[in-house]
């Protein structure tokens, strides 16, 4: 995109020397004024659905963060400062959801990069009705995301549930079990398993674009010089695909922060609190103890976690973008 | 130069096991939708049913009064109009703001960009509080127009982004010619990048289709009745019941999925070739 700018002739550049000669600088002017309006005209519509929208709630959801706001109604509410905030970060049940939210965020990022990379060669690789195979990876990442997760609660359930019929089939288990009832480590790890059942099809359609863009020539020098697939994968796959893969793991990332509807709709943050997440608890104040400011307060410490993940991804890619050969 | 034999087999082999781990959801899905009750209860479980009935959809379909089919059939048009509302708006505005971005020379061009982007970014669990609050007072909860506010405000930063990396991945020259030619910058834009953007307008309309469907957390804050409620609120609310009925879920999330999966399967060129602008430019 701005490879497009910059290599069209620019008129408007050329009356941005020191000395421009004064026959052209009206002119010059005129155009790029004329430009400027269009612009501004053409992007009213967005600014408006969107800036309209956002900008007066994020600001008063920090205006609120000061308050002790406790009913949806309007009416004047106390001022407290920082006491939302304090009171929040010293609450064992938000250092617990953020302990969740890590574990999540960072086993089902990690497992769908892992699995998405190896699922994009292979829908790369020259298989035959590779339409259908195609089509048969799309279906996870349409299916709703609620739908995946009432899904996976019921292959799930402890009485009538497919996973434990197999297993005791099979004999790798021995009798039924709860999964998502007693334990709670087990049942934040079968999210997990729903979670990247779902997402490994996306991240594996977008490596794939990348994949595309990496000439083929590449390989048969790799392997006219002697390189095996597996070295051929880590030597040229793997840095060329380096942006992809960046790109991502920050989109999934910020993603899996946020994770609510599935554990909503899979175990509704249970057992236990078990597999609350940061959301689910910002949720849980915010709409069923009707804790308005602590909620904003919550979400404010969200945005901000989630700033600095996304800046230090950034980071990463530069250096990793620098220190590529 | 031939891949041998063994790498053939080998990821024959592999594309078989992935596609059978992915199928294999959506088989038990389609199983408990259509056995009886008495299959889907029994223990062990009988793995070829006695009974097979399609009573479950018939609920569905034609289920009336205060039924679950007819909540569930209110949902489904709720979603369909919300969607479609979202998309008409938001690629609208997607188009006229991503040609801006991508062809036109203004100050403060990135920062324009990145402001949409930040403003997608935003967690809605930020602006739902006192979106909650307005909408209460203006009387816009449990109303279509409402959620489709607020979609738009999700689906515009990305229409835009998408739509302003297509448009400038086509040739300048195409439209350089047509000015030549006496269009002005809209008649060009209308005449002759449109036509051409038929694929990234698609992908993003889609895009911003699914992303209605998908959404959860503020229908669910939002809605409260038939009238507004969508579909993955209603699904939630089926499962969230007690004594639940998994056949019935089974077959509301078969049907739920079939919109998404049929346009994504159809448009699966549309999709995948939009994402790749995406990778590549973004």
């Amino acid at each position: 995109m701005t490879a497009a700018q910059t290599s069209r002739p620019a008129p408007v550049s050329a009356g941005r020397g020191a000395h421009p000669p004064a026959s052209r600088r009206p002119r010059a002017r005129r155009v790029k004024l004329g430009q400027v309006r269009l612009a501004l005209l053409l992007l009213l519509p967005a600014a408006v659905v969107v800036f309209g929208v956002v900008l007066y709630p994020a600001g008063r959801a920090l205006v609120i963060s000061f308050y002790a706001v406790d009913s949806p109604f309007p009416g004047t509410y106390p001022f407290v400062g920082l006491r939302n905030y304090t009171e929040v970060l010293a609450d064992r049940r938000l250092w617990t959801a953020v302990e969740h939210t890590f574990y999540f965020t960072a086993v089902s990022t990690a497992l769908e990069l892992v699995l998405g990379l190896g699922l994009a060669k292979l829908l790369a690789a020259p298989l035959r009705m590779r339409w259908l195979f195609r089509a048969v990876v799309v279906l996870p990442w349409a299916l709703p995301t609620i739908v995946n997760g009432a899904m996976w609660r019921w292959i799930l359930n402890a009485q009538y549930g497919v996973a434990n019929a197999l297993l005791t089939t099979l004999h790798l288990q021995d009798g039924y079990r709860s999964w998502l009832g007693t334990d709670p480590f087990l049942a934040l790890n079968m999210v997990v398993v729903a979670d990247v059942w779902k997402n490994t099809s996306l991240v594996a359609f977008f490596l794939l674009a990348g994949l595309q863009t990496i000439p083929q020539d590449l390989y048969e020098a790799a392997r006219v010089d002697g390189a095996g697939p597996i070295r051929s994968f880590f030597r040229i796959t793997v840095p060329l695909l380096l942006p992809s893969i960046a790109l991502v793991l920050v989109l999934r990332t910020i993603e899996a922060f946020k994770v609510f509807d599935i554990v909503y709709v899979m175990t509704g943050g249970g057992p236990a609190s078990g597999t609350q997440t940061v959301t689910f608890f910002t949720y849980l104040q915010a709409f069923s103890a009707q804790r308005f400011s602590v909620g904003a307060a919550l979400a404010y410490l969200t945005v901000l976690t989630i700033l600095a993940l996304a800046l230090l991804y950034l980071r990463l890619l530069r250096q990793a973008e620098l220190s590529a050969p | 130069m031939r891949p041998t034999r063994g790498y053939r087999i080998f990821i024959h082999a592999a594309a078989l096991v992935t596609s059978i781990v992915i199928l294999a959801p959506f088989a038990w899905l389609l199983y408990s939708s259509v056995v009886g009750q008495t299959d889907l209860v029994s223990r062990p479980m009988r793995w070829v049913p006695e009974h097979v009935t399609l009573a479950r959809y018939r609920e569905i379909f034609a289920g009336g009064g205060t039924s679950a089919g007819a909540a569930f059939r209110a949902a489904m048009v709720n979603s369909v109009l919300v969607g479609a509302g979202t998309v008409l708006v938001s690629l609208t505005a997607g188009v006229l703001g991503g040609y801006a971005l991508a062809r036109l020379r203004f100050p403060l061009r990135r920062t324009t960009l990145l402001s949409f982007l930040v403003a997608y970014m935003l967690p809605p669990i930020t602006l739902i509080i006192p979106m909650y609050l307005l909408m209460s007072r203006f009387g816009l909860l449990d109303t279509k127009a409402g959620l489709i506010v607020v979609y738009c405000s999700l689906a515009t930063p990305f229409a835009l982004w998408n739509m302003s990396n297509f448009f400038g991945s086509l040739p300048a020259e195409l439209e350089d010619a047509a000015r030549v030619d006496g269009c002005s910058r809209l008649g060009a834009l209308v005449r002759v990048i449109l036509p051409l953007s038929r694929p990234g307008i698609m992908a993003t309309g889609l895009y911003a289709f699914l992303l209605c469907w998908d959404e959860f957390l503020y229908s669910l804050i939002f809605t409260s009745t038939s009238q507004a409620k969508t579909i993955p609120v209603a699904i939630a609310e089926f499962t969230g019941r007690n004594a639940v009925d998994f056949g019935l879920i089974a077959a509301g999330g078969l049907l739920a999925s079939l919109p998404p999966v049929v346009l994504t399967i159809v448009f699966q060129r549309y999709l995948i070739s939009g994402l790749a602008t995406g990778a590549v430019k973004g």
